[in-house]
């Protein structure tokens, strides 16, 4: 397959389309309209999928809810602001085990915000985000190749476990254009039969969906459930990139748009011979905690760098504890760090080092 | 020629953004890393447009360039916005038929060029970033003429065969020109 310049947004909607994906809702919002802009032309040409400007957000999860119920692979796309209207929608999926796939075009907040890059919305997606104690997937793509592996890999995992999961990527992420490649696209016909789904009861049982459960016994019994399969996703899951850490003496840490900043970063401090590298989650939930621990058998200073003012760093101080120390350098709001800004911040740390 | 980081800007509808993915598409096809970044916000809506291109032999850390190499720059506002932000020793590519002030800086390189005039005269007038294109590559080799030939013709021959011959001509006439201002 050859090369294709192609902007982010585009890069995950046509993934999601050879993944499968059939069902398609959105509401739009800078900076991903892209994604809905391309879905639209790109699902018009296919006889079995479907498209559909919601009305609102809200509309636009539940069309997606109803779509998975059905069985078919389905996906929505907002920003920030647009995410967090899904919310409810997105713990009723959970109390469902619905799959589906959720992209967060990350832009500047609290509230309504602005429409430049970020990273503000770490603590939402890795911690469920609306109310009840779910949890969701969530891949954090650096690159446009990476939107295409990790756009397919989202929706494999989200019929695996049954759950939603989130593609949470910045304005960078989808107005960038690469060139990507791509893989052949899959039958949806091909797909593992899901024996759940609600597609008419003829010749068999009854099925029941729903996320009320008023029994407390029962509703605990389902809550255990989601308990061992959360638990056996961080068992299984995670995933990560190491980038010369091995005779590191520091370890910058940072995901997405900020990691691909931070190896810029690493390069540069390298050539004046700091012994520095990078640590990069590729999943932020389930959190790769237990690689980044065993990094501290040589490494004692982590540098946690984020487009926000300090959320994955919570999470890199639980995985650590006392075995390393944990140094933060944030730009919120929209401010995209260089490569030297955070050579910077690599080099005060070694100096305070010693 | 390691990394180099191109910013295009001018007014909406100057074909500022085409000259990028031009740019870009041309790295692609010499199997090099490139990075297009556009101008989204509330300034597309304003009427100006820019995009920067990275292109490298090396994996591409950060798209945003604070400081670029080279900057193509199709009017004044864009003058007024980007002088100050290239590289020292960076060139300038100025459509002198849209702007009449030059830069004060004595540390970077500027190359006039009537892009619109040489348009006109090949009966082109939409074809001033082709011309553009074409002296920019020419002049700094960031990829070679024969890739943006190449990469104009992937994307414009499906608009019809004159669009794709006339743009094809005006890339030429850009080279042409700088080709004639080196030898003057």
């Amino acid at each position: 397959m050859t090369k294709q310049l192609m902007r982010g947004s585009h890069v995950i909607a046509e993934a999601a389309t050879r993944a499968g994906c059939r069902f398609y809702a959105g509401y739009p919002i800078t900076p991903q309209n892209e994604v809905p802009e391309y879905m639209s032309q790109r699902f018009a040409k296919l006889e079995d999928a479907t498209f559909i400007q919601a009305e609102s957000e809200l509309a636009a999860i539940n069309m997606v809810m109803g779509a998975s119920m059905a069985g078919v692979r389905a996906m929505t796309s907002s920003s920030s602001p647009g995410i967090s209207l899904k919310q409810e929608g997105i713990s009723y999926m959970a109390g469902m085990e619905l799959p589906a796939v959720v992209v967060n075009t990350m832009r500047g907040g609290p509230g309504l915000g602005n429409i430049a890059p970020t990273q503000q919305d770490y603590f939402q997606a890795t911690r469920g985000g609306g109310h009840g104690g779910y949890r969701t997937i969530v891949v954090a793509p650096c690159s446009g190749q990476e939107l295409v592996t990790l756009t397919i890999k989202a929706f494999d995992l989200a019929d695996t476990y049954r759950m939603t999961v989130v593609l949470l990527g910045d304005g960078l992420m989808g107005q960038m254009m690469e060139p990507v490649t791509f893989p052949d696209p899959i039958d949806p016909a091909t797909l593992p039969k899901k024996d759940w789904v609600l597609d008419g009861a003829r010749d068999r049982d009854s099925r029941l969906i729903a996320s009320l459960i008023l029994d407390p016994v029962k509703m605990e019994q389902f809550n255990w459930k989601l308990a061992r399969k959360y638990a056996a996703i961080c068992e299984r899951e995670t995933q990560y990139e190491s980038y010369l850490l091995d005779d590191a003496v520091l370890a910058v840490v940072a995901f997405g748009t900020a990691a691909r900043i931070a190896k810029g970063a690493v390069n540069r401090v390298r050539k004046a011979g700091v012994k520095a590298g990078l640590f990069r989650p590729i999943t932020l939930w389930p959190f790769p905690g237990k690689e980044l621990r065993a990094l501290t058998r040589t490494i004692k200073h982590m540098l946690v760098f984020e487009m926000n003012f300090g959320q994955m760093v919570e999470d890199v101080k639980i995985s650590v504890g006392e075995q390393a120390a944990v140094h933060f350098h944030g730009r919120p709001g929209g401010i995209i760090s260089t490569p030297h800004e955070i050579a910077d911040a690599i080099t005060k740390v070694m100096y305070r080092m010693e | 020629m390691g990394m180099t980081k191109t910013i295009f800007s001018g007014f909406g509808g100057q074909g500022v953004l085409m000259m990028g993915y031009v740019l870009a598409t041309s790295g692609m096809y010499e199997d090099k890393h490139v990075t297009y970044l556009p101008s989204y916000g509330a300034e597309v809506r304003g009427g100006t447009a820019n995009c920067t291109i990275t292109v490298s032999d090396e994996p591409i850390a950060s798209p945003v360039a604070s400081f670029p190499d080279f900057a193509v720059l199709m009017n004044t506002p864009s003058l007024m916005r980007f002088e100050g932000r290239i590289k020292p020793g960076g060139t300038i590519f100025l459509n002198s038929d849209m702007v009449e002030l030059r830069p004060k800086r004595p540390d970077i390189q500027v190359v006039a060029i009537p892009v619109n005039s040489i348009a006109d005269r090949l009966g082109n007038a939409r074809g001033a970033n082709m011309v553009m294109i074409g002296a920019l590559v020419q002049k700094t080799g960031l990829v070679s003429l024969k890739s943006v030939i190449k990469s104009a013709k992937s994307i414009f021959e499906k608009k019809g065969s004159k669009v794709h011959r006339m743009n094809t001509l005006a890339i030429k006439e850009g080279a042409a020109f700088v080709d004639g201002e080196l030898q003057a």
